[in-house]
């Protein structure tokens, strides 16, 4: 049988040689297009951070995902592909605003997120949970059971951590600002330290 | 556009198995460029390769799971290359009616003069021996779907991809010494 590049070493170097910044001006072409035509079910971009690179991932409607580099941004986007929809491109654009607001909010100079969200990837309990967090202000905390108690289920203590620790979009939906009773920060999806400089910076930056 | 390699995007499932459609390109935006740029040269090859891709993307969520997504590219490439071709001429193209035809000049545009002498080999050999080249040599198709694709048997696309290796392979263009090949 033939395989399929077999005597493909015959051929001029000029037609197999790869065009890395032509690929690269067309990828983004690519982006721009599929946008003009509606056919960009999901963006994401990646974004450097004093807690990790983020991954940022928006649907149509806002801001979807929101992921830690520990949480392996391959397999955030297989997930993504899986649920919401395989149209997913590298397209910085859409979320210029998302990444700009997260910057000036790590830096210190942003309280609160003025972005619309995408809140299609949690849903039941989970969901009144993640609708609760924002109401918990820059600088404060809430133990897990005020959030199940908010949340309408006081019992349902673990239930909202699964939920906290479950939240598509960590960091503009605060559940970092949910802790233990006694005090200890408890688990976080970006993990511990990136838990402590949120709570950190929030502290010191609160007027 | 009607095609069969393009079904109508329609309500998908919502466990999607493909993976994203950045990882396609990635994987496959290269080999997809290097056939347009054979089959179009160097300038409209951009076209076809961005009318590719977003034709790509549209279908994706509808291509079979088992599809070849190699494959699939190098057809859709093959019909988008088709109509840069006819933009470029505004007017029909004769498709069957002149095989050993090569590329019009004004599909080719403006090279870099460093790659003068090997876009114009490419240029100037016939359409099929150039497409047998670009589909099977440099897209990964068999010959079997490069005749599916522009007509003919199996044997035919082989021959006429040799052939135009042959010609490559010659160390200048010029049809003159060619002729020591025969």
């Amino acid at each position: 049988m033939n395989t399929p590049l077999d005597g493909a070493g015959a051929l001029p170097a000029r037609l197999l040689q790869d065009a890395p910044a032509t690929l690269e001006r067309l990828r983004e072409r690519l982006a721009d297009d599929a946008q003009d035509a509606g056919s960009l079910d999901v963006a994401y971009r990646t974004l450097d951070t004093a807690v990790g690179p983020l991954l940022l991932a928006a649907t149509d409607v806002g801001l979807v995902r929101v992921a830690f580099g520990v949480q392996d941004h391959d397999l955030v986007l297989d997930d993504l592909a899986r649920r919401i929809s395989p149209r997913v491109l590298r397209a910085p654009q859409r979320l210029d605003r998302a990444a700009r607001e997260i910057d000036e909010y790590l830096a210190g100079h942003r309280r609160d997120f003025d972005l619309p969200l995408d809140l299609r990837l949690t849903s039941g309990f989970r969901r009144i949970v993640v609708e609760h967090l924002p109401r918990i202000g820059y600088g404060h905390t809430e133990s897990y059971t005020q959030v199940a108690t908010a949340a309408g289920n006081p019992k349902a203590v673990r239930a909202a951590g699964t939920a906290c620790a479950l939240n598509p979009l960590p960091i503009v939906v605060p559940c970092h600002r949910v802790v233990r009773s006694d005090g200890t920060f408890g688990n976080y999806a970006g993990g511990t330290d990136a838990k402590r400089t949120l709570l950190h910076l929030e502290s010191a930056s609160r007027p | 556009m009607g095609s069969h390699v393009l079904p109508t995007p329609g309500v998908y499932s919502v466990m999607n198995t493909h993976e994203p459609f950045e990882r396609v390109v990635a994987a496959h935006g290269a080999r997809v460029l290097r056939v347009c740029r054979a089959v179009l040269g160097p300038v409209d090859a951009e076209d076809a390769w961005s009318e590719t891709f977003l034709a790509a993307l549209q279908a994706y969520p509808d291509l079979p799971a088992d599809a070849n997504v190699e494959a699939w590219l190098v057809t859709i490439a093959h019909r988008k290359a088709i109509d840069v071709t006819r933009r470029r001429a505004r007017l029909p193209v004769p498709v069957a009616a002149a095989p050993e035809r090569a590329a019009p000049e004004g599909t080719w545009g403006a090279a870099p003069a460093a790659d003068a002498d090997v876009w114009r080999a490419v240029r100037e050999l016939p359409d099929r021996q150039r497409l047998c080249v670009a589909y099977h040599y440099l897209g990964g198709l068999p010959f079997a779907e490069v005749a599916a694709l522009i007509g003919g048997s199996a044997d035919a696309a082989r021959r006429a991809a040799h052939d135009g290796i042959k010609k490559l392979r010659a160390p200048s263009p010029q049809p003159t010494q060619d002729g020591a090949d025969r």
